[in-house]
């Protein structure tokens, strides 16, 4: 069988199995390890003799490091050496790059830049060592630091169909608007962290990573030794959202230095090195030009961004992602642009592209929606596309009109007022709004190795991580649901390069990709089973460890071992896949201060089967406080003159807190996809945030009457555009 | 800079810190003790990972010098319970998915098993209405007093309602 | 951090070496160790000197200067009387952090100027004659009132501004025995010195603070921030407000985030005093209060936001 995806499976085999464990709400199995402080992080494993580095970063924007002033650093109690090697990174790896991204820290591209790495005995001798280490630069004057005073050049070439100026000129209703977004960073909660650890030529890095098989190429490119000398092991990872997609400038460091004074050495990004060093979302401005007829049919689409990186970056967020196949529209032209900064280097955060597109997009459609005169939930019905415009292509599903419905129906979304202002509670301005999500889906290549032991137990094994995204719970439960048996008698082994290849996780791909190999895994032992029992596939029914009623443990003279896979093939072409969902929200705004309330939130979501309704359900959750602080609080601020981040902790970057997030319902939509796997599954861990902030714009301007087209929308936006107080 | 000692009671143990007088509670009890349930999130008291109790009061670990704390008495999370035998709060943390990657929920839970204590003390927080009156114990009460640990991956609603879930079972019993 | 000695103390005594530092709470201190904007050579633990205490003191209440933030919302009396000044205090940072923070560290909490917190850029309150990074540049967090052209920093905290409004004294030992300060003087403005937040001399220490007898009215505290909880202020107001037959007739207000300290002024309550309230007259108060307001750029919004603010909290307060 070819592990090419080419055609749509559409047994689905999950609703013929008998064990009754897939999607349900299990708790995930390493839950009781984590509740206990006994999940073991990057940084948390005991290596006798551990050494410990600091990195020291740039104190200048851009140029170039002409001397370090070793010595006095040498002197100081307990420091053992100074690196700053050539191989060391200056950027971090962006997603899949499977190889070194750009080394030698002696070039400095932004402020905070990795240039040095100092190493000690213990953590405050190497801390203090490192704020000591002085370095004289070749300062770059004219660098570029501003987005906003740079040149954009065309990223691709525009997706244009129709004639959109026409389509403006001839509508009955349009709207152009421009938009901005701030920079983020992911802020997942644990730094990133590495322990290296070499055995002769053999070396073993303990790190915080996302995507393993293209993380050992990184690292062992970077540190200049083959592959399979590189293991790496990433059991549990405190979060990851895009920024430990690649290897980031700990890992190569400590490497280094581990090789060179032999013993075990543990790098830890400070807080602020994270979010100074470590891939940001580009800010990005937008335009949104949109034009529909009398009935409030699209005829026009226009969505140009433009976003920044550093010089000689292939990544540039792909802001328009999902609006090439959102909605109607025969006139239509997409575009992006990237302006040249030294800035920290841009890349994947969670969602890229529909995380900041999706938010803008739906803000127009609120107002395009307002413009035309029809409910903004009707008005994205009636513009749902047949087919992919301008290719034609059929959608594998889109559960986005249910999502609406279904939404409103929970939220209640009959009681808002189509005018703003209309609703006051004391001081508070109160409003509605809605909001459309949508994430490419996409399948991965992937191995898993599925053993069903002598004994009946299951061991599913593969490098796929767990961010906490349900690796483990999901991985478990498609095994235990092939193989019939129940899931305390399922192990998952996860995190480890020794193990088959998953898909890693990252673009919502993971359980897809890695669950359809665990799962053709399983189809490979079932075949085995059927035949030792002599019945066909088809007959075979596993359920608590029976096959057809016998004990599989009598069936089973030794392991059965199965390795499954699955690559992207055909039905990644043929059809347009994406999830859906919708967005309800209720804010409350200062009439006074701007200051804005979310006070409820309902997120309904269509994205294939569901494989756990807990751990799917939280994704969502996850992702709509994403989308909270999104709308509201979270905002990278550099001081343009010199390209230093002045936002860089977590007590000048917002991420909402729990007062921030108020009680939000989730509904998920039961849905099979066939030719998004053979799971009929689709991905959710990004669907969450793509949008959701939209929905809290639309909410804000409902309720106050204000259209921000700025997001953070902070107080001081807000403030100064505000009704009158008084004036009611 | 002379080494100086002090007897911290960790869990129940007593426990010598003798070194440098600039590690912090925080990373005494991670890389000395090996209790590395306690988390580093930001080591500013900005997020909340590395709250442990203190004397029964919930203090950010990394905004303390371990020399400080000489026979005070400390319950990190492996205090609180172990797989084999979770505290109510963890299972119920667990049932609820009160967390996605992990990283922050020791300092959930112990925040939260010294929020209910305050909260039973009858403490008011920033939203109770007249701060002279035993607050009620609204989910908005519950989210202000949490406030002070951050979750990334965005396991608020979840945390709240394992919470108050402890909270339910404590009063019928 | 710098390396430095360790030192528990039994008593709350001045220190009399330079490059002695007291540490108590240690949540603002031990920050900017780890930051190296601060750098003592000694460090003299006084969390178990005792002055931990509120005690009954001249019809009003005296707390001492190691009372915790946490201890002092909880206080019965605090809460009773004084409503103002808890809720201040539990506007402010995180529970974890009101355990560790006492009465006389919070009023020396320095301010969140990012300039002034990274060591890579240049700041006259932490190197004096270096410049001010923040004039020109990321300056949304700073003043707008009292600046200076050497530093637009302002005090961060939220306690201070409710016991401004409050009228209390802050008490004070040094070598030659204690003097008293009303919190209203306590802070200072930059002016040519912004290397001095308050008028607490090197010999000199914290022991308590002091509130007056209550005062009669409606007492509130306001903080508009990013975000609901744990952030700092971005305006704050403090207000003690009496009325009687439909008029104000006594107000105390001060305010937060606007300033290098809590700011309070006498004109902005003249106004008000004595008369019927009313959005007009909420908006002639606003302009006093704001006539010589200056906005650096980023932080031009506060003038309005004060504005607003104020209007929000004398509504509020004047509400039958």
């Amino acid at each position: 069988m070819s592990d090419s995806y080419d055609t749509p499976d559409q047994r689905n085999l999950l609703d013929q199995t008998a064990q009754g464990v897939i999607g349900q709400p299990l708790a995930r199995p390493e839950g009781a390890l984590k509740v206990c402080g006994q999940a073991t992080y990057a940084a948390e494993h005991d290596l006798r003799g551990c050494a410990e580095g600091v990195l020291v970063g740039a104190t200048i924007g851009c140029g170039r490091v002409v001397r370090i002033h070793r010595d006095e650093v040498l002197a100081m109690p307990g420091v053992l050496a100074i690196y700053a090697d050539q191989a060391m990174l200056r950027r971090n790896a962006q997603g899949t790059a499977g190889e070194a991204p750009i080394q030698d820290v002696a070039t400095v591209d932004y402020y905070g830049q990795p240039v040095a790495l100092v190493v000690a005995e213990s953590f405050e001798q190497a801390t203090a060592a490192a704020k000591a280490l002085r370095v004289d630069y070749d300062v770059t004057t004219d660098a570029d630091f501003d987005p906003a005073e740079v040149e954009y050049e065309t990223s691709e070439e525009p997706d244009e169909l129709g004639d959109l100026d026409r389509a403006m000129n001839e509508a009955a209703f349009s709207i152009d608007r421009t938009f901005t977004t701030a920079a983020h960073n992911s802020a997942a909660m644990e730094p990133h962290a590495s322990i290296a650890d070499w055995d002769g030529s053999n070396l073993t890095l303990y790190g915080s990573f996302q995507m393993l098989k293209y993380n050992v190429k990184e690292l062992a490119d970077s540190v200049d030794v083959a592959e399979k000398n590189v293991r790496i092991l990433s059991p549990y990872i405190g979060g990851g959202f895009g920024s430990k997609l690649g290897i980031s400038h700990d890992a190569a460091s400590a490497a280094l230095a581990a090789r060179d004074l032999g013993r075990p050495v543990r790098v830890t990004l400070t807080r602020q090195q994270v979010f100074e060093t470590i891939t940001r979302r580009s800010e990005t401005r937008q335009r949104l030009r949109l034009a529909c007829d009398q009935e409030g049919r699209l005829t026009g689409i226009g969505h140009e961004a433009w976003v920044t990186n550093l010089p000689d970056e292939g990544f540039a967020e792909p802001v328009t992602q999902a609006t090439k196949f959102l909605y109607a529209g025969q006139n239509r032209r997409l575009a992006l642009a990237v302006g040249r900064v030294h800035l920290t280097t841009a890349g994947s955060v969670r969602a890229p592209g529909e995380a900041v597109g999706m938010q803008v997009l739906e803000a127009a459609m609120d107002e395009m929606a307002e413009a035309a005169g029809i409910d903004p939930v009707e008005f994205r019905k009636r513009n749902l596309p047949a087919e992919l415009p301008g290719e034609g292509l059929p959608y594998s599903s889109r559960m986005l009109s249910e999502a609406l419905d279904t939404g409103a129906r929970s939220f209640g979304w009959e009681q808002r007022h189509p005018h703003p202002c209309q609703r006051r509670e004391g001081e508070w301005w109160i409003g509605m709004g809605v909001a459309s999500a949508a994430r490419v889906n996409i399948l991965s290549k992937a191995e898993a190795r599925v053993t069903l032991r002598a004994d009946g137990r299951v061991l599913v094994e593969s490098d796929q991580t767990d961010l906490g995204t349900g690796s483990y719970a999901i991985l478990g439960q498609i095994a235990a649901e092939m193989l019939g048996v129940p899931i305390d008698r399922t192990d998952v082994a996860l995190g480890d390069s020794d193990l088959p290849a998953g898909s890693g996780s990252g673009g919502s791909w993971g359980a897809t990709s890695t669950g359809s190999a665990v799962f053709h895994a399983c189809e490979a032992i079932r075949a085995n089973l059927a035949h030792k029992l002599g019945v066909d596939a088809d007959d075979l029914r596993l359920k608590d460890g029976l096959a057809n009623g016998r004990p599989v443990t009598d069936l089973l003279d030794r392991d059965l071992v199965e390795t499954g896979r699955i690559e992207p093939g055909k039905t990644m072409k043929d059809y347009s896949q994406a999830s859906y969902g919708a967005f309800f929200c209720e804010a409350a705004v200062n009439a006074f201060t701007g200051e804005t309330r979310v006070r409820r939130m309902t997120g309904a979501f269509g994205f294939g089967r569901v494989l756990n309704a807990k751990t799917a359900r939280s994704q969502c959750l996850g992702g709509m406080v994403w989308g909270i602080g999104s709308a509201l609080t979270e905002a990278m601020e550099f001081d343009h003159r010199t390209g230093r981040l002045m936002t860089h902790d977590l007590a000048e970057y917002h991420v909402p807190v729990h007062r921030d997030v108020p009680a939000i319902e989730v509904i998920l939509l039961e849905e099979r996809d066939a030719a998004a796997s053979p799971l009929q599954a689709k991905g959710v861990g990004e669907l969450g945030i793509c949008g959701a902030a939209g929905a809290v714009a639309s909410a804000i301007y409902n309720a106050c009457g204000v259209r921000l087209h700025s997001f953070p929308m902070t107080p001081d936006k807000l403030a100064k555009r505000l009704p009158d107080p008084f004036g009611v | 800079m002379a080494t100086q000692s002090a007897t911290l009671d960790v869990n129940g143990e007593a426990r010598e810190f003798q070194g440098d007088p600039r590690q912090t509670l925080l990373d005494f009890l991670r890389l000395d003790l090996k209790l590395t349930g306690t988390k580093k999130g930001c080591d500013h008291g900005q997020c909340g990972a590395c709250t442990v109790i203190v004397n029964g009061r919930r203090i950010n670990s990394c905004l303390s010098l371990a020399i400080m704390h000489d026979g005070d008495q400390i319950t990190t999370i492996e205090g609180i319970g172990t797989p084999e035998n979770l505290a109510a709060i963890q299972r119920a943390f667990v049932s609820h998915d009160g967390f996605q990657c992990g990283y922050c929920t020791p300092g959930q839970i112990c925040s939260a098993t010294a929020m209910l204590k305050e909260l039973a003390a009858g403490w008011p927080s920033a939203v109770t209405e007249a701060v002279a009156d035993t607050p009620a114990p609204s989910d908005k009460e519950l989210r202000e007093r949490m406030s002070g640990n951050l979750c990334r991956c965005g396991a608020y609603s979840n945390i709240i309602a394992a919470i108050r879930e402890v909270m339910q079972s404590e009063k019928g019993t | 951090m710098r390396p430095f000695d360790y030192r528990r103390v039994a008593d709350l005594q001045p220190v009399d070496q330079p490059g002695d530092r007291l540490i108590a709470g240690g949540t603002n201190l031990l920050d900017l160790m780890k930051l190296e904007v601060e750098a003592p050579r000694r460090l003299l633990d006084i969390s178990r000197a005792g002055h931990d205490r509120i005690t009954a003191h001249e019809g009003g209440l005296r707390i001492g200067a190691l009372v915790t933030n946490a201890d002092c919302a909880a206080d019965p009396r605090i809460r009773a009387d004084y409503p103002l000044l808890a809720k201040a205090i539990l506007a402010g940072a995180s529970p974890q952090l009101r355990n560790k923070a006492t009465t006389g560290g919070n009023l020396c909490q320095r301010t969140r100027c990012q300039y002034f917190m990274a060591t890579d850029t240049r700041c006259n309150k932490r190197q004096p004659g270096s410049g001010c990074d923040a004039l020109q540049g990321v300056n949304r967090n700073h003043a707008i009132l009292g600046t200076s052209e050497t530093c637009i920093a302002t005090y961060p905290g939220d306690m201070a501004v409710a016991l401004t409004a409050l009228d209390a004294t802050v008490e004070v030992l040094g070598q030659d025995g204690t003097r008293l300060i009303p919190v209203a003087e306590f802070h200072r403005l930059p002016g040519d010195d912004p290397a001095r937040d308050n008028v607490l001399r090197d010999d000199e220490v914290i022991t308590a603070v002091t509130l007056p007898e209550p005062a009669a009215g409606r007492q509130s505290y306001r903080k508009i921030r990013d975000r609901s909880s744990y952030a700092f202020a971005l305006v704050s107001v403090a207000a003690v407000i009496e009325l009687r037959e439909g008029r104000i007739a006594r107000v105390a207000l001060a305010f937060g985030g606007l300033a290098h300290k809590p700011w309070r002024d006498p004109q902005t309550e003249a106004i008000l005093t004595g008369r019927p309230p009313s959005p007009a007259l909420f908006d002639q108060a606003a302009d006093a209060l704001l006539a010589k307001a200056k906005g650096r750029g980023g932080n031009d919004f506060k003038i309005a936001l004060a504005r607003r603010a104020l209007a929000a909290v004398l509504t509020e307060a004047t509400e039958e």
